[in-house]
């Protein structure tokens, strides 16, 4: 079962980006899950600075250092796999580069302490995207005894407002020096972010602003790099589960349940009051019945673009570990991984 | 209900002040800071005051709810809006406002703003010289912390000018409330920093002197950023700051000053948050920060909070009654959800709506506690913050009235 085909097929290196509060740094790291069940190894990088995989996994915070942080649950049919994770930030990324190109460690704390790290970074914002996603793209091409060290890399990208820019590599620094090293990784970033090798998946969830903001995400991709970035897939998260026929869903969402039949129910199951505990769950009903309709009208808009979409299920008590594997499972199910 | 008590939070009290000049709602992205602002700046309107609300970015419908269709830069009037006169409580504040009030807003347009300061302080030729620079032009439009620092500005300019009675500010999206105390600062205390001045005047013997104390060579350093950035962007930004110098003396002055305005009486802040702990972790970093920097909080108001009507059925009752109707169902095997149910129809058997009714609440009371749950915890560790809960709304708001219907939700909870 190891070889079964998914939608991502030859894709090593997975952005996910989504507007703030959608679960961005959750699907991430569950993606990562997904990818490495069947004996692989992936890695999970997170670009902003706010410890989110450390928390998403319940570790200590992550330093600059590739680290094993979950296993991926072994099943019948397969092995399992691992994940490991990487806080990466532009500071050590500058310190690392300039040590691979200049040969310049020891400078490298002296330049810290004079702010010239903080500055650079600061001067030129396009500098620090691509020393972040040059991390990405060196650990996807980063290769061992002949073979990739990792089979996935999964990066916790900034949120949708900035990904085109983030991505959007070399038309960032054409600002900067154009010669020499600098330029010379920024285009061997972008010609790793628009390999096919590449895909940039969204997280939203069912409201007006986020799915706004994933339709706009799509369309800005094909006019970045070198001829467009690949667009993956749509994560719905958050959905909620279908309890409603599409009868009952449509007479709630206008406003009316029939309170009789419901206390009916409600005195058959042996509850007390039930006409006045009816006519309350009615109002529930109704509620829950007008936020479902309100999605359906977002989930039609995310059809558009014709990427594949993914329904991650709602996880109520708060995201932990079970949970996390949930979303995963998910994923897999339905073929994201 | 047992709860660790938070005290409430009296935003109609708040608004009423007329010593209430500012407020600003802060919090981390995606919490629904911005419709709160625009519930409360309308809500305050029609209980008599005149309002500015500062937005930034808007969801669309929320934009058209109060008549906003383009960005740019000025508060437009919003039409609409309740304007019949207090009705206020005795007591709630001093000063009785005889008529209704009125409400303006607008949306931050933060290059525009920065270039509006570029044109007021310098003469054209200069000014069309700065907007023409690179780094200018990278710094007006996408720059950390810009976003933040032209919002204080607005809010400068818009208190100065004292048009409005009160406003409100709604902060940038941004993944942590505490940037928009922070980044501002940040962009001041760069521009102004010792390693840009250093890099940017002719070297002179000052500056060899303090790299010779930190024993790197001038050289190096100017080759490192040399050969990273380019001497081009080094000149950019060299140019860009003499002139700006010239300019107003100095960025971060100009930022401190601005900042002031949050220390003054008459400034509130509404920390805004989901019942979810991310949300409330980071509005307790905000809480902290604002008593460390000596700024008044308000309250906490936490948005989208899930509330039942049937309270006294527990999530584990509503659950054991779904499932004894569903064995009894499968026991009269009638194919669920698929009959009309409507009156004088034969009644559904299989009682497949109040099984739907039951799961829904039992889910809704799960959701309950567990937000119930963050929220104590968030009490736990400020027992002093007032707090106040918005109810989640079934649809996304997009009319007056649905701002209106928030806005009332503010003190009836």
């Amino acid at each position: 079962m190891s070889t079964r085909d998914t939608d991502w097929e030859g894709v090593r290196l997975h952005v996910v980006t989504g507007k703030g509060g959608t679960g961005k740094t959750t699907v991430a790291a569950a993606l990562a899950l997904a990818l490495a069940s069947g004996g692989k190894r992936v890695l999970l990088i997170e670009v902003e600075g706010r410890q989110g995989i450390a928390q998403v996994f319940d570790c200590p915070p992550l330093p600059y250092e590739e680290r094993k942080v979950a296993v991926a649950p072994a099943t019948a049919t397969r092995p399992g796999g691992e994940v490991y994770a990487l806080a990466a930030d532009p500071e050590h990324a500058l310190l690392e580069y300039l040590e691979m190109f200049y040969n310049l460690r020891h400078a490298g704390t002296a330049l810290t302490k004079l702010g010239v790290v903080d500055f650079a970074t600061t001067i030129a914002p396009g500098l620090r995207d691509v020393l972040l996603t040059g991390k990405a793209a060196e650990a996807t091409r980063r290769r061992e005894g002949g073979r990739h060290v990792y089979d996935a890399v999964v990066m916790d990208a900034p949120p949708t407002g900035r990904i085109g820019r983030f991505l959007n590599v070399t038309a960032e620094v054409s600002g900067l020096a154009r010669v020499g090293p600098t330029r010379g990784h920024a285009d061997t970033v972008q010609k790793v972010i628009s390999s096919p090798e590449t895909a940039v998946h969204f997280v939203t969830v069912l409201e007006e602003m986020p799915v706004q903001e994933t339709l706009d995400g799509i369309a800005e991709l094909a006019g970045l790099g070198d001829g467009g970035l690949q667009p993956g897939g749509i994560m719905i998260n958050m959905v909620h589960p279908l309890v409603l026929s599409p009868d009952q869903l449509r007479t709630a969402a206008s406003g009316s349940v029939d309170e009789g039949e419901l206390a009916l129910g409600l005195k058959a199951a042996g509850l007390e009051d039930s006409r006045q505990l009816a006519a309350a769950l009615a109002a529930e009903l109704v509620d829950h019945a007008r936020t479902v309709t309100g999605e359906r009208t977002q989930r039609r808009r995310l059809a558009a673009p014709r990427q594949p979409r993914y329904d991650l299920p709602m996880i109520t008590g708060g995201i932990d570990l079970a949970g996390l594997y949930r979303i995963a499972a998910a994923l897999r199910d339905q073929g994201a991984a | 209900m047992p709860r660790a008590a938070a005290p409430p939070l009296d935003v109609d009290r708040l608004i009423d002040d007329r010593r209430t000049r500012i407020i600003v709602c802060c919090g981390s992205g995606g919490v629904g800071k911005t419709t709160a602002a625009a519930a409360l700046g309308l809500r305050a309107a029609e209980r008599g005051r005149h309002v500015v609300v500062i937005t930034v970015d808007p969801a669309r419908r929320l934009a058209q709810s109060m008549g906003l269709s383009s960005l740019d830069n000025t508060p437009r009037p919003v039409p609409g809006v309740a304007t019949a006169g207090p009705r206020r409580d005795p007591g709630a504040g001093q000063d009785e406002a005889g008529e209704g009030g009125s409400l303006h807003a607008m949306m931050l347009d933060m290059k525009r703003t920065f270039d509006e300061i570029v044109e007021a302080h310098a003469d054209p030729d200069r000014a069309a010289q700065i907007l023409a620079n690179p780094f200018y032009q990278s710094l007006s439009s996408g720059f950390a912390g810009t976003q933040e620092y032209m919002a204080m500005e607005k809010l400068g300019q818009l208190r100065r000018a004292d048009e409005w009675d009160l406003i409100v500010v709604d902060t940038p999206p941004s993944r942590s409330a505490l940037d928009f105390l922070d980044a501002p600062q940040r962009l001041g205390r760069f521009l102004d920093g010792r390693l840009l001045r250093l890099l940017t005047v002719p070297a002179k013997l000052g500056g060899r002197a303090y790299l010779r104390v930190l024993n790197v060579g001038f050289g190096m350093v100017t080759n490192v950023l040399t050969k990273i950035l380019g001497a081009q962007v080094l000149r950019d930004a060299q140019t860009f700051v003499t002139a700006l110098d010239t300019m107003f003396g100095g960025f971060r002055e100009r930022a401190d000053y601005t900042y002031q305005l949050l220390r003054e009486p008459g400034t509130s802040f509404l920390v805004i948050a989901a019942p979810e702990p991310d949300a409330l972790r980071e509005a307790s970093y905000f809480v902290e920060r604002l008593a460390l920097e000596g700024m008044p909080l308000a309250g906490l108001i936490i948005n989208r909070v899930h509330q039942s009507p049937a309270a006294r059925l527990s999530a584990a009752r509503s659950l054991a009654a779904a499932e004894t109707l569903q064995a009894d169902g499968q026991l009269a095997d009638t194919p669920a959800g698929e009959q009309r149910t409507g009156s004088g129809q034969p009644q559904d058997e299989s009682h497949s709506l109040a099984i739907a009714a039951l799961r829904l609440h039992a889910e809704r009371m799960q959701l309950a506690a567990k937000e119930r749950h963050v929220a104590e915890n968030f009490t736990a560790a400020h027992p002093l913050v007032p707090v106040a809960e918005v109810p989640a709304q079934a649809e996304d708001v997009h009319d007056l009235a649905g701002l209106r219907a928030i806005g009332e939700s503010f003190t009836t909870w």
